[in-house]
């Protein structure tokens, strides 16, 4: 509807006039989403029930780049990540994946989801749930061949998992299971990466074989996107964070958004106003 | 229809049967376990053909006992099933039910010859027949079923009052209820061999099919219209009963007026109690269909209405020379919603019209400021807590701003500090608490 | 699993799905009742050679439906839609009979079957539409909207099959085998119709295995990647529609429900593939399907429908019992394997630890004395928490593998075989110790610390890591010493806290 146009000089006085807000207001020249970013997200609120859950995310994920996402539980990093696959609808915003929607670009895109979302019962082994990776190349109709079911097993191979190719998937440790799944994402060769958690629940050796896997991925340079929430290691693992927590609260390089400070807007409980104005909404959308 | 002493005894069987499943069928639905109404219902089937077989007789007790036996039996396989067999629950459920109705069946066709059971007779009940076999007794002459009946609903009233906050427990939080120490699984199974003995005493009146239909439908309709336990039960009994005379009576009379003859009592309790089900759903206050649409229909209305005025006041704003005047091109002319909410406006006099020039009213204005207000303060707080670009401040506050009530307005406020403008340099309108502080914004510091 | 197991369990089900059902039936007949005898042999024979044609109709009906059962069940079992078929297949009824109307209405017999199926297709969708509804429009659960349509869909059935009585009495009578079935009755074209529709399911069931696969394993991710999720269930339904549609002739609406559920339950007991599940789910499917026909030609009052089903059960409950991936006795038996296992590890371990602990070892020729040092059955039994039964038990078993020898003075000692296996073993759990000191903040929780193939669990590169990190120190050791005391129980249950689940209480 009517856009209320920016103009820079009443901007910095606005600012200036608030002490509490020093931070700089970065003014949109119209190249803030570059064509060839990997991941960029705009202005995306998702609700459930109509109560929103993420508020006006946006940002832009630099090509090969390792980004962490971290923010405290109920943050929404999976509803983020889910909402960009559009696993879930969107209530505003667009995504657009190498300056193109997701739609058109889904072979690009590989997704790890959180290890608990499956039913680990299932009567498959590990070279199955690899090759799923490739069902969308496969096409319609058509068989999983041997030249398939081989670049599956070198997906397992660089997960170090060669060796358990044929065991059911429940007799895996978490572990092992997580590396199942990142070598699903690794066979599709996407140039995007999304990842839930892939370090929950996960022992010491498969961490680090996994983050050696993520480093080499963005060394080859692809873009990765990890949901993550061990504070501790963000520092050695990811190169950009997204501070999360219902909004953005920082994005950026490590060293310079990765600061107490920050921290502590994303962990210091919610804003109470961005709280009430959620419930308002869906309290609305019911009666 | 001629109604005779026949009728108002099927009546009030049908009644009773259906107020003692509605009861115990609260607690299917709420634990999420309606389907083992339909297993259990199905399950007696051995129960009651062992029964017969072994007492050669429709003896009241050996039924009872057989059937609780075979609900138990049922309960007690689907979980060992699910446990060591590691099959998911619904499926060892399934499993459970099927086998054991397969032997039912086979059991009664080989003791037909015995006893006068059908398969037919199991699932369509034999409501008609109730008022010939009548009983004795405290010198009261009633239907054998009506005595039965009676005595079931009483057992499953007193045991929903005597346990009454002990199942509201187990069926809200089941861990929550066992660490307080009541054991849910004893409270499962306790509800299970009820459900098995409703069942039962329903079954040679009634039939399986309403048995299964007055566990889950009832219950279910109750559930969409309240949110308090106590009330769920007692609508739950109220739609049955409600079902039951109906059902009773369109069994009677519906098929006449198609030109056939009459037609099963249960099967039409059940097409009442679906049927009623369906209006529920869709005209239930808070839950039903209609309503959530026609909630969303008034939100999308009062969204385009505050559209208007905020636009109108905008307008307001920045024209220097002839005020508060607007094409009605401003506007999306093609939406309807739009439309409608500008037609609204002016009925309810908060914008005037003249000649497609839209105006506010003094009203209007009061309520446009208030809007714009919210909408300002919004970005503002926006600005201070989000990571985002100035430029997309806008959508999110168009968004917010219809839903931010005066307290949030005044916290906002508080939390920035008593700001002035927004991150666009904009004057946040002041709040107009009276009629007379509502004046032209444009002698009011529109000029920021 | 290769292939050739796969079929020789498809015919062990096969054959003893049949003298199986005999016994049941005869238990059956023993409860009381004598106005039916069994058959004779005679007939037995006649109908086992397929001598009648009736009896091969029957059969190769309600085997092809008994087939496209167990392939599309196991698609529902496995999206976890168990009891939507139930519901569907009652959900049925009101359209059967208003087919029979409408059909009578426009002169017909009413009774011709491809309209009574049409029919009741499309109140199966109808009721599809209305647990999809009622799901997706109000609080209520799935399991209340399947109740709610599977009951008052039926009663409406029910209703309207009692106009139909009333208003043709005779012809309405073949309604009613809809209900329980009556495979007697089966035409032969009915049979080629079964037959091709189970075609029709096994052949989309086979072009879309992986489709279907993805989709049932993880429906997230097949979204995420484009597949058409909502489609894929539509077909999975549309199919499981069908195959109920047709069943209801043969097994009659209320036990189609068995045949979708039991065999691909049944199946999931003997292999951990989908694709051999399938194929035994099917095979169960068509035995049932076989020796329920077999039965009805036998015993023809009997519901041939149950029959089936309770054959179908009576497989079910064998493969709970007996399934060679994961029925409860093959599950016992693993567990009682692995804790025999342990406790002789055990065994093995505190007697080379005796030998390490009761003498100073020489660099240089260490397995002599190993090998010659003894224990007393008493020194054992404290050695570590077991009870003296199990410790007798397991040097028993010891023995016997020759792994441990009893000498003349009531003490045991350690064979060279059992020499070398003890050294085996003390190098894995002492590697496993460091592992668990040096690396891991996270005790891994599924690994059996048993396990032969250390370095597949760890990687060899993390074997030659921790080989170098402590053994290397202690050259003269194949083995590398303990990390803490060996005869100290506090050491021991320093160890156990990082001990995996699987049989740790055996181990203590």
């Amino acid at each position: 509807m009517n856009s209320e146009p920016a103009d820079p000089a009443t901007i910095s006085d606005a600012v200036s006039a608030d002490p509490k807000a020093p931070r700089p207001v970065r003014v949109a020249t119209g190249d803030e989403h570059p064509v060839t970013s990997p991941l960029s997200v705009h202005d995306m609120t998702v609700a459930y029930h109509r109560k929103p859950v993420l508020w006006d995310v946006d940002f832009d994920a630099p090509a090969g780049s390792l980004i962490g996402m971290i923010g405290p539980n109920g943050a929404g990093k999976s509803t983020l990540l889910k909402a960009a696959l559009d696993l879930i609808p969107k209530a505003s915003g667009r995504v657009m994946v190498f300056g193109k929607p997701y739609r058109q670009q889904r072979h690009l895109v590989g997704y790890v989801p959180q290890r608990e979302s499956v039913d680990w019962d299932f009567p498959v082994n590990a070279l199955d749930v690899v090759a799923m990776g490739l069902y969308r190349r496969i096409g319609w109709c058509r068989m999983v061949s041997r030249r398939h079911k081989q670049s599956a097993m070198q997906a397992l191979e660089q997960v170090g998992m060669a060796d358990f190719a044929k065991r059911q998937i429940s007799q895996l440790s978490g572990g092992q299971q997580q590396r199942v799944f990142l070598a699903r994402a690794l066979v599709q060769d996407a140039s995007l990466y999304l990842m839930d958690e892939p370090f929950a629940g996960v022992d010491a050796s498969t961490e680090t074989a996994i983050v050696n896997i993520l480093q080499t991925l963005r060394t080859a340079g692809k873009t990765v996107l990890v949901v993550h929430h061990d504070l501790h290691t963000v520092r050695d693992y990811f190169d950009q964070v997204i501070l999360l927590n219902m909004r953005i609260v920082a994005h950026g390089p490590t060293d310079e958004i990765f600061t107490p400070d920050n921290l502590k807007k994303t962990y210091g409980g919610r804003l109470t106003l961005l709280d009430r104005a959620a419930h308002a909404i869906a309290r609305q959308g019911e009666t | 229809m001629d109604w005779t002493s026949l009728d108002t005894w099927i009546v009030i069987t049908g009644v009773l049967s259906a107020m003692s499943c509605a009861l115990v069928g609260n607690f299917l639905v709420l634990r999420k376990m309606s389907m083992m109404g339909d297993a259990i219902s199905h399950a007696v089937l051995p129960g009651l053909a062992i029964a017969f077989l072994i007492s050669s007789s429709r003896g009241s007790i050996t039924m009872f006992i057989g059937a609780a036996i075979a609900g138990l039996i049922t309960a007690l396989f689907t979980q060992w099933i699910h446990k060591f067999g590691k099959v998911e629950e619904s499926a060892a459920m399934g499993v459970t039910f099927t086998a054991l109705f397969a032997i039912g069946l086979i059991l009664i066709v080989r003791g037909a010859d015995k006893v006068d059971l059908d398969p037919g007779c199991v699932l369509y009940g034999a409501i008609e027949l109730v008022p010939l076999d009548t009983i004795t007794f405290l010198s009261l002459t009633l239907p054998r079923a009506v005595w039965i009946l009676g005595s079931v609903m009483l057992i499953n009233i007193l045991f929903t009052l005597v346990l009454y906050k002990e199942l509201r427990l187990t069926c809200f939080d089941p861990a929550l209820a066992t660490t307080l120490g009541i054991n849910a699984n004893v409270m499962h199974y306790v509800t299970m061999t009820l459900v098995a003995i409703t069942t039962v005493a329903s079954f040679e009146s009634v039939g399986s099919i309403l048995v299964i239909a007055m566990l889950i439908v009832p219950a279910s309709a109750a559930h969409l219209l309240t949110n308090r336990y106590g009330l769920m039960l007692a609508m739950s009994m109220i739609f049955a009963a409600v079902s039951a005379v109906l059902g009773h009576i369109s069994a009677i009379t519906v098929p006449t007026w198609l030109g056939f003859a009459d037609t099963s009592t249960a099967g039409m309790i059940a097409v009442v109690a679906g049927l009623l089900f369906t209006c529920t759903m869709f005209f239930a206050p808070h839950q039903g269909i209609l309503s959530k649409v026609w909630h969303r229909l008034r939100l999308s209305l009062r969204i385009a209405s505050e559209d208007i005025l905020g636009k109108l006041y905008r307008l307001e704003e920045s024209t220097s020379d002839q005020p508060t005047l607007a094409q009605s091109a401003v506007f999306p002319a093609n939406k309807w919603i739009s439309r409608l909410a500008r037609a609204d406006l002016a009925r309810t006099r908060k914008i005037t019209r003249e000649n497609n020039t839209y105006r506010l009213t003094e009203q209007g204005r009061f309520l446009a400021m208030q809007l714009v207000r919210s909408h300002r303060l919004w970005e503002t707080y926006v600005a201070k807590h989000f990571d985002l670009e100035v430029d997309h401040l806008h959508d999110s506050a168009e968004r917010t701003e219809h839903y931010i009530t005066q307290t949030m307005q005044q916290d906002m406020i508080e939390e920035l500090s008593h700001v002035k403008t927004d991150p666009h340099g904009k004057k946040i309108p002041d709040q107009p608490s009276s009629e007379d502080s509502i004046v032209d914004p444009k002698q009011k510091g529109g000029q920021a | 699993m290769p292939r050739p197991r796969i079929f020789l369990c498809l015919l062990t089900l096969t054959l003893f799905a049949w003298p199986s059902s005999v016994v049941m039936a005869s238990d059956i007949s023993s409860i009381q009742d004598t106005s039916m005898s069994l058959p004779s042999w005679d007939m037995l024979l006649r109908v086992l050679l397929l001598k009648d044609y009736n009896t091969r109709v029957v059969m190769f009906g309600t085997m092809s439906l008994g087939l496209a059962a167990g392939v599309i069940g196991t698609m529902m079992l496995l999206r976890k839609r168990a009891l939507m078929g139930d519901a569907l297949s009652h959900a049925t009824l009101p359209g059967i009979g208003l087919a029979f109307i409408v059909m009578v209405q426009f002169g017909g017999t009413g009774k011709y079957l491809p309209g009574l199926l049409l029919g009741a297709s499309l109140s199966g969708a109808l009721g599809l539409a209305c647990i999809m509804t009622i799901r997706r429009w109000t609080r209520l659960k799935e399991d209340a909207a399947l109740g709610i349509v599977l009951s008052v869909f039926f009663g409406l059935g029910v209703a309207i099959l009692g106009i139909i009585q009333k208003m043709q009495t005779g012809q309405a009578s073949g309604l009613q085998s809809f209900i329980y079935g009556k495979t007697a009755a089966m035409l032969a074209q009915d049979a080629k119709m079964i037959a091709v529709v189970a075609l029709f399911t096994v052949g989309i069931c086979g072009l879309m295995f992986k489709e279907l696969k993805l989709l049932c394993f993880d429906a997230t991710y097949a979204q995420s990647q484009g597949w058409p999720i909502l489609r894929l269930d539509a077909i999975i339904m549309a199919l499981i529609i069908i195959v109920t549609v047709i069943g209801l002739q043969a097994v009659g609406l209320i036990l189609m429900i068995a045949l979708l559920v039991i065999p691909p339950a049944a199946a999931r007991f003997w292999t951990e593939r989908l694709f051999p599940m399938i194929l035994i789910s099917a095979g169960i499917g068509a035995a049932s399907g076989f020796a329920g026909a077999a039965f009805s030609a036998l015993l023809p009052r009997l519901p041939a429908g149950a029959i089936i089903v309770v054959v179908a059960s009576f497989i079910f409950a064998m493969s709970l019992l007996f399934g060679t991936a994961r029925g409860i006795v093959h599950r016992l038996i693993d567990h009682t394997n692995l804790s025999r296992k342990v406790a002789q590890q055990n065994l093995l371990r505190a007697l080379y630890e005796r030998s390490e602990g009761s003498r100073s070892l020489s660099k240089q020729n260490l397995s002599p004395i190993a090998s010659a040092t003894s224990s007393s059955f008493k020194r054992l039994l404290i050695a570590r928490s077991w009870s003296p039964r199990k410790l007798r038990r397991t040097i028993r078993h010891a023995i016997s593998q020759q792994l441990v020898r009893s000498r003349q003075d009531n003490r045991y000692s350690l064979t060279r075989n059992g020499l070398a296996e003890a050294r085996r073993v003390v190098r894995n759990h002492r590697l496993w110790e460091l592992y668990l000191i040096h690396h891991a903040d996270i005790a891994p929780s599924h690994v059996d610390r048993g396990a032969d193939e250390l370095e597949h669990i760890l990687g060899p590169s993390m074997v030659d890591e921790l080989l170098g990190l402590l053994a290397v120190k202690h050259p003269e050791l194949a083995v590398p010493p303990s990390p803490h005391a060996i005869n100290s129980r506090s050491a021991i249950g320093i160890a156990g806290k990082y001990r995996p689940k699987t049989g740790s209480s055996k181990r203590t």
